[in-house]
């Protein structure tokens, strides 16, 4: 009686209808319990190429392993170490948030961040040197996802920074990420004053060696080394979602590396000043949710015919995605400008378009796709309770599974939607919801307000192409 | 003797609140004795061990499963119990709003409890819709039309390898387990079950059949080209697979046009082996018509042919004219008069020909014997289907009754699920307007229905008939008559 799975005889039927509300209430005439899908055309210009990835069998098989090695990716945090040491960053060499970008394109607070990169590695003293070095080919620059890394908003990475350097355990993947520096003028928003400058030192000089003679004791210790996604789970259920808000996680963060760091047998005071730098600061953490999420959008990479993104990253000028099955190829589109609110009496005519590597969050499935888990923030990035249970909610739509670690508790801990597959953004026209902080479009002004935002529908458009021409050919 | 079950589920997550409604449940079901289902964190291992379960130091990631119970059976039914458990929760997940607001899905794979999908989007997006249920494990019904026919056979060959099936493209009709879908008749149960590659084709005899008494177990659309070289049968051959094993199906019916030579072998090939009578009802010319075949069908169950009702008094009509005319709604009962009246009446000119040489421009004046199918591609571009809205059809009786060339006027009305909720009223205020203008010509209707359609036979064909229309359930037989009025009228 297995035929058909036994559509033949169940006295229960349950019809999915889609298209002719008609033939749907033809069905509700004879009071078969039906789900009406609100269906629409796909994306314009993109049905052919969807139609031969949806014809590659490989595909569905391909997307449920993305989803199952993102799942099983674990995020432990092993070290310490400066960008040269981890990433073999040369002198002269910095890394940047987003897709590849030359300076005649960056936006101000992309440049602002070069600027404060080549001060700070000493190789200009000043801003106007800085600018002429950096416009005349003096520096390499490329971005922190062609080297496993990621960096928040400009995400600027130079030899001397020190990096959180996490493994997968499953995989043995590792990603690196740089210490947060945290809110108001600051590198990332693109601020290079020499309150700035003289951060990133302290940085270097006391707080990077500190935080890696406490996390070696912690390796060492019975305990072993921070879970960062467990922590990352546990942050979920208590009001966080891993991009805009990571309170709780910056506080079990400081919990668990707190003995170690007094331990460690740096001077108090350095302890001190670095305990309530790090708690002082809720975005500490993110700089550790980031390389998690890497971790697990690298254990999805390059599976045949899948359709799962992989990177989502912004250079503050494009916005560009890269697919499981389609390897490095970055598909951009221009990066577009937040909705949300402002800080002080900065306007929208202030902020600059979208930047950041952060939007891995959400390629891991957290961030706005976990905006059901936060309502705290809800009104800060300008929406309300009901819309941050309905963007999660929407996120279903285009996400192959879901996450049962990262159980949402205000939908009856269904797991937060996980590996967003570019055939289901093409077909709804739903794209990924993303959190983010807004940067000034001045270089040196810093964080303007936070908001949403979502990506280009031409990162999908080209991505679809992209998997039409790797499928296999048919019809 | 106690049965012990471990198992271990690597990577397997669940949170401890849910594992610990899952295993009380589990220690509940009848016949065991303890049961854990947790994750393996060495609390949960030394709590397993206090149970007496033997197990080696798990991964604290992986789901262990561990009953004691009085047999196998008991386990089993643990088992299961513990898989309704899970699947309860995530039901309780998926359909928790927080504020009480869902929104629809926005695909038919995430209607998460659906076992068939039911999809009439346009051509160019059918395929990504009727994956994507494939995908989540429901059989599809797809009404669309202008799917290309590679689509076609790479949803058919998907289906079977996940043991679905997928009914179209281009499927009007369709009645799983009693509930219509498309354009269906309601029927009452029984022991006929009907594979299809005709929508109108199976909606004459399942009409016939309920006029006879008899019912149905299930009608199975498969779309009109299953049966075409190219796709070979796949959907027809998985449906007759499933009648087969359907313990209430006593005889199994075929309708379809003649199918390509190496395909009627494979169908005959796959037959041979079933112990239940297959009724092969091939469409076309020198084939028997639905009605015969309909008796036919009647036959290999014992049920005596009734006398098929009809409405109206033929020995008052007479032909007004020369020629024959046929307005049609449905495709294959178009296609079944035409080839009555070509054997009787020569040459027919149509939108949908027997032959290509009598190719007629649908929108064109008729010339001499004329029918034109409604339904076709062609003449439904950007318009609701002629068994939805008959203003064309209406449209074009005025015409043809002011055509002193025409002599006699077929049409079909197809009742049932999704057709026209009232047909009669309008065509019969149309026919008494052509009276009132002493326009006579003969009207006779073919009234395909059963006798539980929403619209009401009786009354359908009461109305018609009131206003002088010749209505008779069988198309067959209403072509019969037209032609022979025609004929009459030439003989006089």
């Amino acid at each position: 009686m297995n035929e058909l799975r036994g559509l033949l005889q169940n006295n229960n039927l349950k019809i999915a209808t889609a298209g002719v509300p008609l033939l749907a209430d033809a069905l509700s005439d004879q009071l078969v319990p039906i789900s009406r899908i609100d269906w629409r055309p796909a994306v314009p210009g993109s049905q052919e190429a969807l139609n031969r990835v949806m014809a590659d069998g490989r595909r569905d098989g391909a997307n449920s392993l993305a989803l199952a090695r993102m799942l099983a990716a674990g995020a432990l945090l092993v070290d310490v170490r400066q960008a040269k040491d981890a990433l073999g960053l040369e002198p002269g060499t910095f890394l940047h948030a987003g897709p590849p970008l030359t300076w005649e394109r960056a936006s101000g607070p992309m440049r602002g961040a070069l600027l404060g990169g080549t001060i700070f590695e000493g190789i200009a003293s000043d801003a106007e040197t800085a600018e002429k070095i950096l416009s005349s080919g003096g520096i390499d620059w490329e971005p922190c996802h062609h080297r496993d890394a990621v960096g928040p908003m400009a995400g600027v990475v130079t030899p001397s920074m020190w990096m959180f350097e996490l493994l997968d355990p499953t995989t043995g993947n590792r990603s690196w990420c740089s210490l947060n520096e945290g809110l108001g003028k600051v590198l990332r928003y693109g601020a290079y004053s020499g309150e700035v400058i003289d951060r990133l030192r302290w940085m270097r000089e006391v707080l990077g060696p500190l935080l890696k003679l406490a996390v070696q004791r912690r390796n060492e210790s019975p305990a072993g080394p921070i879970d960062v996604q467990a922590i990352l789970a546990q942050m979920i259920q208590m009001g966080d979602e891993g991009h805009n808000r990571n309170r709780a996680g910056t506080l079990m963060f400081l919990r668990d590396l707190l003995p170690d760091l007094i331990e460690s047998g740096a001077a108090n005071s350095d302890v001190a000043t670095s305990a309530r730098f790090m708690g002082g600061n809720d975005h500490f953490f993110l700089n550790l949710v980031m390389p998690a999420c890497k971790l697990q959008t690298m254990a999805a990479r390059n599976i045949p015919g899948c359709s799962v993104v992989t990177v989502m990253a912004r250079n503050g000028t494009d916005f560009g995605v890269q697919v499981s099955g389609t390897g490095d190829t970055w598909y951009t589109g221009p990066a577009e400008i937040p909705v949300g609110l402002f800080l002080g009496s900065y306007t929208e005519k202030d902020a600059n378009p979208d930047i950041g590597d952060s939007a891995i969050t959400e390629t891991a499935g957290v961030g706005g796709f976990a905006m059901a888990a936060a309502p705290a923030i809800v009104r800060f990035i300008g929406g309300t309770v009901p819309d941050a249970l309905a963007a999660t909610r929407r996120m279903y739509e285009i996400t192959v599974g879901e996450n049962v670690s990262r159980g949402i508790p205000v939908l009856e801990f269904r797991g937060s939607p996980t590996a967003i597959d570019v055939t289901r953004v093409i077909r709804t026209g739903i794209l990924p919801q993303i959190n983010t902080g807004m940067a000034g479009r001045i270089a040196g002004v810093g964080q303007v307000g936070a908001g949403l935002v979502n990506p280009p529908m031409e990162c999908f458009e080209g991505a679809i192409q992209g998997l039409a021409q790797a499928a296999p050919q048919v019809g | 003797m106690a049965q012990v079950h471990i198992e271990v589920r690597p990577g397997a997550y669940r949170d401890s609140v849910s594992l610990l409604e899952v295993s009380r449940a589990v220690a509940s079901s009848p016949g065991v004795e303890d049961a854990i289902v947790a994750m393996g964190t060495p609390l949960n291992v030394d709590l397993m061990r206090e149970l007496g379960f033997h197990l080696d130091q798990p991964s604290p990631n992986d789901l262990i499963i561990a009953i004691r119970a009085i047999d196998q059976a008991a386990i089993i039914n643990g088992l299961s119990t513990m898989a309704a458990e899970f699947s309860s929760i995530d039901q309780r997940a998926r359909s928790a709003s927080g504020d009480g607001q869902l929104a629809p899905p926005r695909s038919v794979g995430r209607a998460h409890d659906a076992d068939l999908a039911l999809i009439s989007v346009p051509g160019t997006g059918a395929f990504a819709e009727a994956i994507d249920a494939l995908e989540a494990g429901q059989s599809v019904m797809l009404f669309s039309d202008n799917v290309p026919i590679w689509q076609e056979i790479i949803l058919k060959e998907f289906a079977s390898s996940r043991n679905l099936i997928v009914m179209g493209p281009d499927c009007g009709t369709a009645v799983i387990g009693g509930v219509g879908l498309g354009f269906a008749n309601v029927v009452r149960p029984g022991p006929i079950g009907i594979v299809a590659a005709s929508g109108t084709g199976a909606q004459q005899v399942l009409a016939l059949l309920d006029l006879a008494g008899v019912g149905i177990t299930h009608c199975i659309g498969v779309g009109g080209r299953d049966l075409s070289a190219e796709v070979a049968a796949r959907s027809t051959m998985s449906a007759i697979a499933a009648l087969a094993e359907d313990p209430d199906t006593k005889t199994i019916v075929l309708i379809s046009k003649p199918p390509a030579a190496e395909v009627a072998e494979l169908v005959r090939s796959s037959t041979s082996a079933i112990s239940k009578p297959v009724v092969f009802a091939l469409l076309g010319e020198g084939s028997p018509d639905l009605t015969k075949t309909t008796e036919e069908i009647l036959g290999t169950i014992g049920v005596v042919v009734p006398d098929w009702p009809s409405w109206g008094e033929v020995s008052t009509l007479r032909a007004t004219g020369k020629y024959l005319r046929g307005l049609y709604s449905g495709g294959t009962i178009c296609d079944e008069a035409m080839v009555i009246a070509a054997n009787q009446l020569g040459q027919i000119r149509s939108n949908i020909p027997l032959r290509a040489e009598w190719k007629h421009d649908p929108f064109a004046e008729s010339i001499e014997h004329t029918f034109i199918d409604f339904g076709d591609d062609a003449m439904t571009v950007g318009r609701a289907h002629p068994m939805i809205d008959s203003t064309l059809r209406i449209e074009r009786l005025h015409k043809e009754m002011a055509d002193p060339s025409c002599g006699v006027i077929i049409m079909d009305v197809v009742l049932g699920h999704g057709a026209d909720a009232d047909p009669a009223p309008a065509l019969s205020s149309a026919i008494s307007e052509a009276h009132d203008h002493g326009q006579k010509t003969p009207v006779i209707i073919s009234l395909i229905g059963s006798s539980g359609d929403p619209q009401g036979l009786i009354r359908q064909a009461e109305i018609l008939s009131g206003v002088g229309a010749f209505v008779t359930v069988s198309n067959a037989t209403a072509v019969n008559i037209a032609i022979s009025l025609i004929q009459m009228n030439e003989a006089s």
